[in-house]
């Protein structure tokens, strides 16, 4: 099936949040924090600007609680007397020009009093820097499996290992933007917002908390949506909540919509890690123990690193068979815009950490990288590091094998020794990396969530799939309108798929953690089910019927819809214990083995992906365009992440935040990318499908490294591998460090 | 949506008015003299086809065509447009038929989010009446000022390659692994 999303973003009809009209309106705007920490003394509202004309909102002017509703109550939606990070919202001004806006948001100043930030968040942190708990440490978590240390002890091999990545900006090509308007009088007025979003009912609640009203008094609806990749999972609540606040005190629609520019400085970026692996081989190469270092660097909020830290430490051994493993992970507070969500959620940090140690260990033991990987993959039977045993019947050695193959990497690496001593300047190298990606929320997450999905008929026959599930580029329309056609039996023309609207659709969760095709097409699924039981028709009866039924329905109850309901419920037989973090962290897991080719220019550093190889297992994969679309999308992403993506950090400050000198990939720098999948249909996922979104933002980076020091014999262990870090490297010095909140 | 008449005084006194041909047809509009092409297309003649994702001449969301060459709309002033053919996404089809880029873009899946597509369909339509066969390499060259995040550009270079052949009247869909490598493999199970 073609995708259905397509036409009105191919003719230019696709109304994103700034193409929407707003009679009478006014445009909103952000005044933020010049320090990254410190006490607001004063602010001043400087001359050639009316003020009287502005509408002028701070931190007095929010009803309900100051704070951006998410897992702890720490970040406030106005800062109140503190800031913690540059670029933190201070005020909110509001004008019907924005040009006269502009100006107005250059005239006020905001007059702090500095405290002593921490830029780094590698340093333990002096008593004056001390901003949360008695150490700055956001969240601690362990996992323990076996006697690490006996293990050690009868070691033929140990190998140690210091890893580190650095942030990364989403780079949407729409940037943040909301509209809100008010309907309704007194009792009955209701804060309507519509913008570009991932999850309308994070939105939806952050809105109750911070207006002090109750959910039938706020409604969300979220726009088409320019992309997200996680950068519109929770900062999107932030500006729905200034937005609204605005347009509270005008009485008059607001719309907030972002510049580039502050969008790059302003919001949430993927944690920077530093990882540390120690790790123990016997004499046959087999993995005796892993004892694993995780350190993330939070920000200024606690925003989602709890669980952003939870998968990192989960994926952090890798998918090997190791009886003897050791975990400790951290999340520390630093001065700097709060990192959030972003593709792949700690994992890809983890397992770059992971991947270029296998070859580093590899290369310690003497043994070729694939057949490191070879020996220790988990078999069915097998047991992860929190204790989940693995028994899908998928054979994680042929994927390898098959990935080694469609690469040519024997040919490759005979071709590269000749072409390597004929090359003055220029080198090839091939790198490897065997993953895997959780899919769906972690450990009780989904249990947690409780989602819901309706199926309701409408009067004409056709069905409307209702879910909170948001299109932001993935497909989501063309994948629901494919399981409730199978499901029901129907044409995709007799689906329709509501807009996600919280006054409409019921609240199946966050458009997050890859779990939309699965876990909410499940629900769809069973929702189709439920609507065939409502309306008295059998499992193999054919569309028509259902149609003719739905007809039916409608004349005996006029004004009333049958609507079928899913519920989730976790598969059986699945056990997670969240204090101990052991058992079965999630359902399922995709796999997968990638790798790259690369060439590096020796006169300039420069390294390019010149080939590129993406064998997985993602269950049943149920649209085979969108698929590797995601595959696609996800690999040049992590290219960006691997050699090009850096944030230039000075004073707490994004400096390069601009397209121009921060750079991600364009068509030209990225390779033929060969996408291969295996199926192995999971039997708790719509159609058999597993999660596909995050996987190939993980591989791709330690791949990449892997084949640079396959190229040049050197040992790379931090990203992003710029030119001038490959340089410093080559030439023996220190490698630069990698910007955190430096 | 339009800014409210009034709200600028001061800026009243440099306004213009002129009249931009926009895919064959005439808007007169009134405007700040500083605004760009972009700012009137979207906000004075409502076609909000065309996207903004910078304003500073860095992604190519706002790309247009100009007498046929593709331009940046953000960097061009509108008053500097009236008296040349505009041609915005909003002018690619032909009645309900998609122009040929629009349905290779729809078939191939180049399109995710959608927020670098008007851009990228503007930008390649003048590549391809400048160059009716150009290789994978001319079409990367040729989007190169033109940023996706969703899609890693494999699909959008194949989809202009497909539509190439179909103006060219060579209407046969090209096999998959001429662009991606292997088809789905063989299942196991
Ligand atoms: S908006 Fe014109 S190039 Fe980005
Ligand atoms: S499709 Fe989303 S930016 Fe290109």
């Amino acid at each position: 099936m073609k995708r259905r999303e397509g036409l009105a973003k191919l003719t230019g009809r696709e109304p994103y949040v700034d193409d929407l009209p707003f009679d009478g309106g006014l445009w909103g705007a952000t005044v933020r924090s010049p320090l990254p920490r410190g006490r607001i003394r004063e602010i001043r509202f400087g001359a050639g600007v009316d003020w009287s004309e502005m509408i002028v909102v701070d931190h007095r002017d929010v009803p309900g609680r100051n704070v951006i509703k998410l897992i702890v109550d720490d970040q406030p939606v106005l800062a109140a007397g503190e800031v913690r990070h540059v670029h933190e919202a201070v005020l909110l001004l509001a004008h019907p020009s924005r040009a006269l806006l502009r100006r107005a948001v250059r005239a006020v100043e905001v007059v702090v009093d500095p405290l002593p930030p921490v830029l780094d968040y590698r340093r333990p942190p002096a008593r004056e820097q001390i901003q949360h708990g008695d150490d700055n440490v956001f969240k601690r978590l362990a996992i323990d499996k076996g006697d690490v240390d006996a293990a050690f002890a009868a070691a033929a091999h140990v190998v140690e290992g210091i890893y580190q990545t650095g942030a990364q900006e989403h780079v949407y090509l729409e940037p943040q933007g909301m509209l809100a308007w008010l309907e309704g009088e007194g009792e009955r007025e209701v804060v309507v917002v519509r913008g570009s979003m991932q999850c309308p009912y994070y939105v939806h609640e952050a809105l109750c908390y911070a207006l002090g009203r109750p959910a039938e008094r706020v409604r969300v609806i979220q726009a088409p949506t320019g992309g997200g990749f996680g950068g519109k999972e929770e900062f999107p609540s932030g500006v729905a909540i200034h937005a609204a606040l605005l347009a509270l005190k005008a009485r008059r629609p607001v719309k907030l919509v972002y510049e580039r520019g502050e969008d790059m400085a302003a919001t949430t970026k993927r944690h920077p890690s530093w990882v540390r692996h120690r790790t123990a081989f016997d004499a046959g190469g087999n993995l005796l123990a892993q004892d694993v270092e995780v350190v993330l660097d939070a920000g200024a909020y606690v925003t989602l690193s709890p669980v952003v830290l939870s998968r990192g430490v989960i994926h952090a051994a890798g998918p090997y068979r190791c009886p003897n493993v050791r975990i400790r992970g951290r999340a520390v507070l630093a001065n700097f815009v709060p990192a959030g969500a972003f593709r792949g959620f700690g994992a890809p940090q983890t397992l770059f950490a992971c991947e270029r140690h296998m070859d580093r260990c590899a290369r310690v033991l003497g043994l070729e990288p694939a057949e490191l990987r070879r020996r220790n993959l988990l078999r069915d039977g097998d047991a992860t590091a929190t204790g989940q045993r693995i028994d899908d019947g998928t054979d994680r050695e042929a994927l390898l094998d098959r990935a080694l193959k469609l690469a040519g990497w024997e040919a490759k690496r005979t071709a590269h020794r000749s072409w390597n001593a004929e090359q003055p300047f220029r080198r090839r190298g091939l790198g490897l990396a065997t993953f895997f990606h959780g899919a769906g929320f972690t450990g009780a997450g989904e249990v947690y969530l409780a989602s819901r999905a309706h199926v309701a008929g409408l009067a004409d026959g056709r069905v409307e799939v209702r879910t909170a599930a948001t299109e932001m580029g993935q497909g989501t329309i063309t994948i629901f309108t494919q399981i409730a056609a199978a499901r029901l039996g129907l044409e995709p023309e007799q689906v329709v798929i509501a807009e996600p609207d919280t006054a409409r659709v019921p609240n199946s969760g966050p458009t997050v953690a890859s779990r939309t095709a699965m876990i909410v097409g499940r629900l769809v699924e069973k929702a189709c089910d439920d609507l065939r039981r409502r309306l008295g028709v059998g499992d193999a009866a054919p569309g028509a019927a259902v149609v003719e039924a739905i007809r039916a329905w409608h004349r005996q109850h006029p004004g009333e819809e049958p609507v079928g309901e899913g519920r989730y419920e976790p598969p059986p037989g699945i056990h997670w214990d969240e204090e101990h973090y052991r058992g079965d962290a999630y359902g399922t897991y995709g796999w997968a083995a990638y790798v790259a080719e690369v060439e590096v220019d020796l006169r300039t550093y420069v390294v390019t992906v010149i080939d590129f190889v993406a064998v997985q297992e993602v269950g049943k994969v149920l649209n085979e365009t969108l698929a590797r679309g995601q595959i696609q999308g996800g690999v040049v992403q992590a290219i960006g992440w691997a050699l090009l993506e850096e944030l230039k950090v000075e004073g707490g400050a994004m400096r390069n935040n601009q397209l121009t000198n921060y750079v991600i990939p364009t068509s030209e720098d990225v390779p033929p990318i060969r996408v291969a999948f295996v199926e192995n249909p999971y039997p708790h996922g719509a159609q058999g499908a597993k999660g596909i979104g995050e996987l190939p933002m993980d591989g791709p980076a330690p791949a990449i490294a892997n084949a640079v020091a396959d190229a040049l014999g050197v040992d790379p262990c931090a990203i992003p591998l710029t030119p001038e870090r490959l340089m410093a490297l080559v030439e023996g010095e220190d490698e630069a460090p990698v910007a955190g909140a430096a | 949506m339009s800014e409210p008449r009034n709200v600028e005084p001061a800026a009243e006194a440099s306004r213009v008015t002129a009249t931009l041909r926009v895919n064959g047809e005439d808007h007169t509009v009134v405007f700040p003299v500083h605004h760009t092409l972009l700012e009137v297309l979207r906000e004075g003649c409502g076609l909000t086809g065309t996207k903004h994702g910078c304003e500073l001449g860095e992604c190519g969301a706002c790309a247009v065509l100009l007498d046929g060459r593709p331009v940046l709309s953000c960097l061009v002033l509108a008053a500097e447009a009236a008296g040349h053919e505009v041609e915005t996404v909003e002018g690619l089809q032909e009645g309900n038929r998609l122009h040929p880029l629009q349905a290779a873009f729809a078939d191939l899946g180049a399109a995710q989010c959608g927020y670098c597509t008007p851009g990228i369909l503007m930008t390649a339509k003048a590549l391809l009446a400048q160059n009716p066969e150009p290789t994978a390499e001319e079409i990367e060259e040729a989007l190169a000022g033109n940023l996706c995040r969703c899609t890693g550009y494999r699909k959008i270079v194949q989809a202009v390659a497909w539509a190439a052949a179909i103006l060219r009247g060579e209407e046969e869909r090209p096999p998959e692994e001429a662009f991606l490598g292997s088809p789905l493999p063989e299942v196991r199970r």
